[in-house]
């Protein structure tokens, strides 16, 4: 069995996630290569060949062009899977490179399973295991979900080049908005979601963060509605937090909000719903109604 | 200038999922469905670039899957899109993001659309995959994750969303797919007077066997929890009762509190 892993390059450096993908390919019990649109520094420490494109010629994002690029490392390699982490880049790439090849593509796998692939739906909150057909075939794996691995040793750099222009032009990144509090310095945080109901309903959130001597956070929703400014938000496109004590009110844990808190040291939930995967995360979770369970323990804090 | 947006319609997140008869799936009884809500800013969007254009361009709403879904399509309707096409099928959860891109892209071929919207993912299967197929059918360019979208002379302009809050901007020349992430817009509500208008749009019915000449790439084996790693302890019955016990593990196991 064979795999071929597509590293991730971003500004010129090797994406750390890229090493899950080895991570993945131990537990499959497969041989590996990888392709990498990149440049010399961005060299995986992995002793196997790397199928080396150059990102200043072929630029970090131009889909046309990467998905041609990874084609041709899959012509010379003939793999059984073509392996992508599921970030944005991953996730726009992937079924781009399904598509050439006409295989069947899974998306998010969070473990093997028997006869197929485990990867979660119903955001997060249930699982699916999925049999592809037909072969090679293409994934993207949750990032995290597989351990990272640094096989170390010296790439066998294999040239990779094609023909032509992309359609997509790339005109730059632009940096975070960092606004507000610095949450990442936070010893403890209430963070509000969409649990909570209206922008209305805040200040319970903020007074007991106030009673605790913490900040306020938010999930994602509640900034998108314009609640809260966009600096509170926890998560992926967030902040990255882990303060002594995490208190999320209203939050459902999807994956993207559990990578900004998860590092916390003991995380309290509030949720009317028991199977929130929050409570997966959670040290206690209070299945409880936020505008009834906060204002009392608030009230109680305060005495 | 004409204008597609893919609207799936999904379960409520907040639902308790049981597995299906076949085990393959979640079973529909108690569930309430609504319009997916990565879809509800790709409406938003289009109905944005037709008053951007005045007025001119024509939204279709596309969506595939049993009678229910007439429902998010109404709701498309009223937030401003001019006709729909419900592509009728019963067994629409059997059917892999290859087969519904498939079925979507074959509607989309002789229609000549001008910029197809269609939400990031969706809230149940979260393949991601749907819109990217769509354009690679259809051969048209491409970006996903977007939370800014800029229309002028036949040019998008668009912000992709990165990791850690980092965005990149993108210009591709239409005819172009976008698929949309949260945060892009502020979807609107239908308003009472455009919920009686959207009554009298067309709904075009197409069923599924039209437009589907694909097998499935994929087959959903198992439906099912995830396993429970968790050693946590859930508190749950009175609020007293909870706001106690809570303290007294907070004091216990935490040095926040003294
Ligand atoms: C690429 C990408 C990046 C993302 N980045 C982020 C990010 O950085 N941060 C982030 O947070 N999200 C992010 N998201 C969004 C993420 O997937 C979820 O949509 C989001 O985290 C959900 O927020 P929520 O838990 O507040 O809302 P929901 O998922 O809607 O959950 C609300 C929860 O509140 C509970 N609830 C409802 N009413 C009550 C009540 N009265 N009392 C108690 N509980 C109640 C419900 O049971 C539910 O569990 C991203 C998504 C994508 C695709």
């Amino acid at each position: 069995m064979k795999t071929l892993l597509v590293g991730e390059c971003r500004e010129g450096k090797l994406l750390e996630s890229s090493y899950e993908l080895f991570g993945f390919a131990a537990q499959l019990g497969a041989e590996t290569a990888m392709v990498l649109i990149g440049n010399q520094g961005a060299l995986p420490g992995y002793g196997g060949a790397v199928y080396l494109a150059d990102a200043g010629k072929y630029g970090e994002y131009n889909p046309d062009l990467h998905k041609r690029l990874v084609q041709a490392a899959v012509e010379r390699e003939k793999p059984d899977y073509v392996v992508f982490m599921h970030t944005s880049y991953g996730w726009d790439l992937a079924p781009r490179v399904a598509a050439l090849l006409q295989a069947p593509q899974v998306s998010e796998v969070v473990a093997l399973a028997e006869g197929g692939f485990e990867r979660p739906c119903c955001s997060q909150k249930m699982r699916q295991v999925v049999q592809p057909v037909g072969s090679p075939v293409v994934l993207t794996l949750q990032g995290g979900a597989f351990p990272a691995l640094v096989p170390g040793g010296a790439p066998q750099q294999q040239p990779l080049d094609v023909d032509g222009e992309g359609r997509t032009e790339f005109l730059g990144y632009e940096a975070a908005v960092r606004k507000g509090v610095d949450l990442t310095r936070a010893e403890i945080i209430v963070s509000a979601g969409r649990g909570v109901g209206k922008k209305e309903n805040l200040p319970v959130i903020a007074e007991l963060a106030k009673v605790l001597g913490g900040e306020v956070g938010a999930s994602r929703p509640v900034v998108d509605s314009g609640w809260m400014e966009a600096g509170a938000q926890v998560g992926v496109t967030g902040q990255t937090v882990s303060p002594k004590l995490y208190i999320a009110c209203g939050i459902s844990g999807a994956i993207q909000h559990l990578a900004g808190m998860k590092k916390s040291g003991f995380i309290v939930a509030i949720n009317k719903d028991k199977d929130a995967p929050i409570g997966e995360v959670a040290d206690v979770l209070v299945v409880a109604d936020v505008m009834q369970f906060v204002p009392a323990l608030t009230a109680k804090l305060a005495k | 200038m004409k204008i597609l947006v893919c609207v799936k319609q999904v379960p409520d997140m907040e639902s308790r999922f049981r597995p299906d008869a076949a085990g393959v799936w979640y079973a529909e009884t108690d569930l309430a469905f609504r319009v997916n809500e990565y879809d509800e800013y790709a409406i938003e969007q289009a109905v944005l670039l037709k008053e951007q254009l005045g007025g001119e361009p024509e939204i279709t709403l596309i969506s595939v899957g049993p009678d229910r879904v007439v429902e998010a399509i109404k709701k498309g309707l009223a937030m401003g899109a001019d006709r729909a096409v419900h592509v009728q099928d019963p067994a629409s959860h059997l059917k892999d993001p290859f087969q519904i891109a498939s079925i979507i892209a074959a509607y989309a071929k002789g229609e000549a659309f001008d910029v197809i919207f269609t939400g990031m993912q969706s809230l149940d299967r979260g393949s991601s995959q749907v819109g990217v197929a769509i354009a690679e059918m259809l051969g048209y360019p491409c970006a996903t994750t977007v939370v800014g979208f800029e229309y002028a002379d036949g040019t998008v302009t668009v912000k992709r969303e990165l990791e850690g809050g980092v965005k990149g901007t993108v210009r591709l020349k239409s005819p172009a797919v976008v698929t949309c992430q949260l945060g892009l817009n502020q979807p609107r509500y239908p308003t009472l007077p455009n919920i009686m208008k959207a009554k009298k749009k067309e709904v075009t019915v197409i069923p599924v066997e039209q437009l589907l000449k694909q097998d499935a790439r994929l087959v959903s084996a198992q439906f099912r929890a995830p396993a429970k790693k968790g050693g946590g302890v859930v508190l749950e019955g009175d609020v007293a009762d909870q706001v106690d016990r809570l303290i007294g593990i907070l004091k216990d196991k935490t040095a926040v509190l003294r």
